[in-house]
């Protein structure tokens, strides 16, 4: 896709950003002590990195979604967990408040993260519902003007730093995912607790854990649109994290792409460098066409997503499954053309292939795309 | 205050590949950014303007249409608006038609305290335009400003780098400053502005009718500059680097220097 200037200056700020912000050392540390700098965090949010696409009228950016993608795809490249931290704050997040928020819910929680004072987390998954999201127990009774919830979510990006989650619970189980409703709930609040963080495969830096509510009591103004509609709220926040984690693909693949061409044309053998053996070309060549086919399908979603296309979610499934497995298949390859040296740490590659990993699985596995992709063709 | 920030767009590179039958430089694949003195001078106008609530910075360009991305990077970085100054009869301009042309925007601009350039361009090297811009609007110039230390009130004093050290001036305003790298650390953009800088009609494109501008003094006829030959340096040889005690490698820098008879 030919971007206009406003994307390629979008792209430029990012990578720049990246780059001088986030080094190779930098990069490193992070992955091995699990600690991401409070510093960078400040940075990205300075830069208004928390709210590309909120509002401008209550401290966002005011951005697409092409802009919110382009932007994800380039701290990818550099740094995949940083992009965990930006994509939840835009997508996941936030996302469920910019759908059925009120004008009140919407300046306190978005303004919020997009001016960079509160950090989201969001509460779908749980032990015995993950594929299967509509099978969430967590139960929200009513209780006078009050809800009290209780249950247990699994897997939540963020949960241990984040200051409120945005929590799918059961309002009438008879009604199965269609009895979910949507609720915000501060995270410092009395029965609200954490799991201990997971201890992950990649993506390390960003920690993930239990969110385990015990009789929390929530005031009806901070259930988040209408009783019983939560799941369809989910499912369409999902169609942009779906865009983030392929977005978060095509920067990984194209980090992946540019590590494998690097080390082909530095590394000989056989009195050559092995960038000449057509094995490894070709694989080159693979690698570089999937990648393009991914970012097209990617930006292609993302503009029909603003359109309001009545097939955008189908797009955005097809991009996060196809982007998803096409970073797998490129870092397999990039680890491959590094032979032994790709399996040792010191090489980067080592950690794109790590962190790879997770897209094809979080925001709905290939599995479940696959399933969103036939039931639209299908229905 | 209004300041004024020339600046231009510049291939992103510093070993410019030069055509070896043409003479002149290979400008084809190559991306196009905004030339690093620039952002140097713009951050510092940024700065002054950060400083002086109600300033405006004004960025000034001569240069194709192409240019215009590079204006809204200065927009989205915090200037507030920017001339282009295009035009076919603009075309093949030297330093001396280029600071004339530049000279002719500013001046219908009119009514700057300050003007900020970069020292110099990477894809010509020269240094000129600025100096020759403050000539032909009759105000001083201090060259290789590394620091600011004070704005006055009709004046400001400025640190000039030289080769050696630096030397402190106090030069009356307006006046025209060119910077370097080691001034400041240019800002990033940010997303709001870069949206701003290109769904919002801030950027105005001038030609040679829209300021005062004599036509023969403008473009490839106006320019007395002739390129003799151009041609790439053969590279230097890499340096070495030693490693070890103090001792040792001041025996090998001495073992060296004998081996090749300077000592
Ligand atoms: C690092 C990390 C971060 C996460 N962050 C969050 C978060 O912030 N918020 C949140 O709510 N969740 C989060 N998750 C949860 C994530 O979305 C789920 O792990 C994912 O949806 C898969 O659910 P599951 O792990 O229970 O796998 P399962 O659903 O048990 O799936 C196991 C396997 O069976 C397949 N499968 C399941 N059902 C079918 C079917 N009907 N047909 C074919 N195949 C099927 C799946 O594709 C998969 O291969 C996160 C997970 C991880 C690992």
């Amino acid at each position: 896709m030919v971007l206009s200037e406003k994307y390629q200056l979008i792209r430029k700020l990012a990578r720049d950003f990246c780059e001088k912000e986030i080094p190779k050392e930098l990069q490193d540390e992070i992955d091995q002590t699990g600690d991401y700098p409070q510093e960078l965090l400040d940075k990205f949010k300075q830069y208004g990195f928390f709210g590309i696409k909120a509002p401008r009228e209550i401290g966002g950016q005011g951005g697409d979604t092409l802009a919110y993608c382009i932007t994800i795809e380039e701290i990818s490249r550099v740094s995949s967990v940083s992009a965990i931290y930006v994509s939840g704050a835009n997508s996941l997040g936030t996302g469920p408040l910019l759908l059925a928020g009120t004008e009140e819910q919407k300046a306190k929680y978005i303004g919020g993260v997009a001016r960079g004072e509160l950090f989201p987390c969001f509460g779908l998954t749980e032990p015995g519902a993950g594929s299967d999201a509509g099978g969430v127990v967590t139960s929200a009774v009513r209780d006078g003007d009050d809800w009290i919830l209780n249950g247990r979510k699994a897997f939540i990006t963020g949960a241990p730093i984040a200051d409120f989650c945005v929590v799918f619970a059961k309002t009438d189980p008879k009604l199965g995912s269609k009895g979910i409703t949507t609720f915000i709930v501060d995270m410092k609040l009395p029965g609200v607790s954490c799991g201990k963080p997971e201890n992950k495969m990649g993506i390390i830096g960003c920690p993930t854990s239990d969110v385990i509510l015990e009789d929390v009591r929530i005031p009806d103004s901070c259930r988040l649109g209408e009783v019983n509609k939560g799941f369809s709220n989910a499912m369409k926040t999902l169609d942009y994290g779906r865009l983030g984690v392929a977005s978060q693909s095509v920067g990984l693949g194209q980090a992946c792409l540019e590590e494998a061409i690097k080390y082909a044309k530095e590394r000989k053998q056989f009195g050559q460098p092995i960038a000449k053996f057509q094995a490894i070309s070709f694989m080159i060549a693979d690698m570089a066409t999937e990648l393009e086919a991914a970012r097209e399908l990617l930006y292609n979603a993302a503009v029909t997503k603003d359109l309001g296309d009545p097939k955008a979610s189908m797009y955005c499934s097809m991009a996060k499954y196809f982007a998803s497995e096409a970073c797998n298949h490129i870092a397999y390859k990039a680890l491959q053309i590094h032979g032994g040296y790709g399996y040792i740490k010191d090489y980067r590659i080592e950690r794109l292939y790590r962190d790879c990993r997770i897209n094809s699985i979080f925001e709905g596995t290939s599995q479940v795309q696959q399933m969103v992709i036939s039931g639209a063709l299908l229905k | 205050m209004k300041i004024i920030v020339c600046a231009k767009q510049v291939p992103d590179t510093n070993e410019v590949k030069i055509d070896p039958v043409k003479g002149t430089l290979i400008r084809d694949g190559v991306p196009s950014i905004l030339n690093p003195d620039d952002a140097n001078a713009l951050e510092e106008a940024l700065c002054l303007k950060d400083a002086n609530p109600g300033s405006t910075v004004t960025v000034v360009s001569m240069g194709p249409g192409q240019a215009m991305i590079m204006l809204r990077e200065c927009i989205a970085m915090g200037a507030d608006d920017a001339v282009l100054l295009s035009s076919r009869a603009f075309g093949g301009a030297d330093t001396c038609a280029t600071s004339t042309t530049l000279a002719a925007g500013i001046k219908k601009i009119g009514d700057y305290d300050i003007i900020f350039a970069g020292r110099q361009a990477i894809d010509g090297d020269t240094a000129q335009v600025a100096p020759q811009l403050a000539q032909r609007l009759g105000l001083p110039v201090v060259t290789y400003v590394q620091k600011v230390r004070e704005y006055k009130d009709k004046s400001v004093v400025v640190e000039r780098q030289l080769e050696d050290g630096f030397e402190v001036i106090e030069v009356p305003t307006p006046c025209v400053l060119t910077c370097i790298k080691e001034l400041n650390t240019p800002r990033y953009m940010t997303i709001g502005r870069i949206l701003y800088a290109c769904e919002s009609d801030c950027i105005k494109v001038w030609n040679e009718n829209d300021v005062e501008l004599d036509p023969s003094k403008c473009g490839l006829t106006a320019s007395p500059t002739n390129v003799l030959r151009s041609f790439t340096p053969p590279p230097k040889g890499k340096g070495e680097m030693l490693s070890g005690t103090v001792n040792e490698m001041a025996a090998a820098v001495v073992a060296k220097l004998t081996e090749k008879h300077v000592i």
